[in-house]
């Protein structure tokens, strides 16, 4: 198989009839064969595989998340090299675990795959954070730890990034917070006014410096010869 | 909802019969002509709201004929700052620190429903109008208004200008908010202007 040909997968894998949402059946859809290897790999993580409109859905262990997503990512049978979505999920029933989510894709293959951990309620909402294996989740995560408050280990700086960092009234997106928040207006008002937006964004962590090692040959060659940055 | 006006509120009185020297009035009409047809607006754009803003400055509908040509994107030169949007908590004290970056004399719009009183945003994160941060003296009603609106705020700033007078003690005082709270006006006139109103009466403060 040539490495641009599309992967299709269901009922209407052929040439003649595209893959559009119509022709693509609710659940009878075969899955992904990411789904089958990692059946074989990790045969005790892998809780339950469903397949949904033709995307794949594989419930994890949650304490093997990270193992399973970097072999993921590494293993040169899947090479899933992009992270498109880190969030969460809380149902309204209270026995119904809060669900986190890892949507995958792997450019090579052209392959999606969702990746579900469950966290039961009452307990410290704590999973491994994926940051070292893909850059982008840094501010995936820390959303879903402001919106959630669902923990990230590993994760190099987790604090609020949609709400201020003093922010005190609770994790929004959670079905117990109330919709107008838990404090009054004038209280709201008066912790927002007494955040100082310049705490944590000094205008020293907003310089390349730190990061010139990291800046394309061509950039940093420009930026020697003295050309500004635009500060 | 029954809002009354807080303890400290001041009211200019102005007595036709009493009316100050014939040059003074002169030279108010002079400076509040002047100030009136050079406005620069501050624009403060978060959301759709700033999409008819930069309809309302473009060729169409011509700001420029108003004498606000000049777009000033620093305040220390703006005289108008008009929040075109919403306004999420967290942009609550740059909003503070903007208006208190301009100059006196300077006057403030708020522009369309979310800005005046946090319109369909009755949520956690959206401040209940920008009046509860920072004075405002139009409000532009629509979600969001047509420029013909805005125009019609801006034209109802001018008659205020033009009406101001240099007598009138206090008009031209910065607003000093409360040192601990950092609020201007009482936090129970806040509470009732943030009440829910409308079909939203159901959602209630109280967690589970």
């Amino acid at each position: 198989m040539s490495r641009f040909e599309v992967v299709r997968t269901g009922a209407s894998a052929s040439d003649s009839i595209p893959v559009t949402q119509k022709n693509v059946s609710h659940r009878k859809e075969p899955p992904n064969p990411s789904a089958a290897a990692l059946q074989r790999q990790f045969s005790s993580a892998i809780k339950r595989v469903e397949v949904i409109w033709g995307e794949t859905v594989i419930y994890v262990d949650a304490a093997s998340v990270k193992q399973i997503i970097r072999w993921l990512h590494d293993d040169q049978s899947q090479r899933y090299d992009f992270l498109s979505d880190v969030t969460a999920v809380e149902y309204r029933d209270a026995e119904v675990p809060i669900e986190v989510v890892w949507h995958l894709r792997s450019l090579p293959f052209r392959r999606f795959l969702r990746i579900k951990a469950q966290l039961p309620k009452g307990t410290s909402l704590e999973i491994d954070s994926v940051y070292d294996i893909y850059r982008s989740a840094d501010w995936l995560e820390r959303e879903c730890y402001d919106m959630f408050g669902i923990r990230f280990n590993g994760h190099p700086d987790l604090r609020r990034l949609l709400m201020w960092e003093s922010y005190k009234e609770g994790y929004p997106l959670r079905k117990d917070f109330p919709l107008r928040g838990r404090f009054s207006r004038s209280e709201q008002l008066r912790q927002a006014l007494a955040q100082n937006p310049e705490a944590r964004y000094s205008m020293e962590e907003l310089t390349i410096a730190d990061a010139f090692a990291e800046l394309p040959e061509d950039m940093r060659q420009r930026l020697n010869k003295g050309e500004r940055t635009g500060e | 909802m029954g809002l009354t006006a807080p303890a400290e509120h001041r009211t200019v009185s102005y007595i036709p019969e009493s009316q100050e020297g014939w040059a003074l009035t002169r030279l108010d009409f002079l400076v509040n002509w002047a100030r009136a047809n050079s406005l620069w607006p501050m624009p403060f754009g978060t959301a759709c709201c700033a999409i008819e803003f930069m309809a309302t400055a473009a060729s169409d509908f011509d700001l420029a004929r108003f004498g606000m040509e000049r777009m000033s994107f620093s305040p220390r030169q703006a005289d108008v700052l008009i929040c075109a949007g919403r306004v999420p908590f967290k942009l609550a004290p740059i909003i503070r620190r903007i208006w208190q970056q301009m100059p006196q004399p300077k006057w403030c719009i708020s522009m369309g429903a979310c800005a005046s009183t946090g319109g369909m945003f009755d949520n956690y994160a959206v401040v209940q109008g920008i009046d509860t941060i920072i004075p405002v003296d139009v409000y532009v009603p629509g979600c969001p208004p047509r420029p013909e609106g805005l125009i019609y705020g801006i034209r109802m700033l001018q008659e205020k200008v033009k009406n101001e007078r240099a007598a009138d003690k206090g008009t031209r005082d910065e607003m000093e908010p409360d040192p601990s709270s950092q609020l201007y006006i009482p936090p129970s006139v806040i509470d009732e202007l943030g009440e829910p109103f409308g079909n939203s009466v159901n959602q209630t403060r109280s967690a589970q």
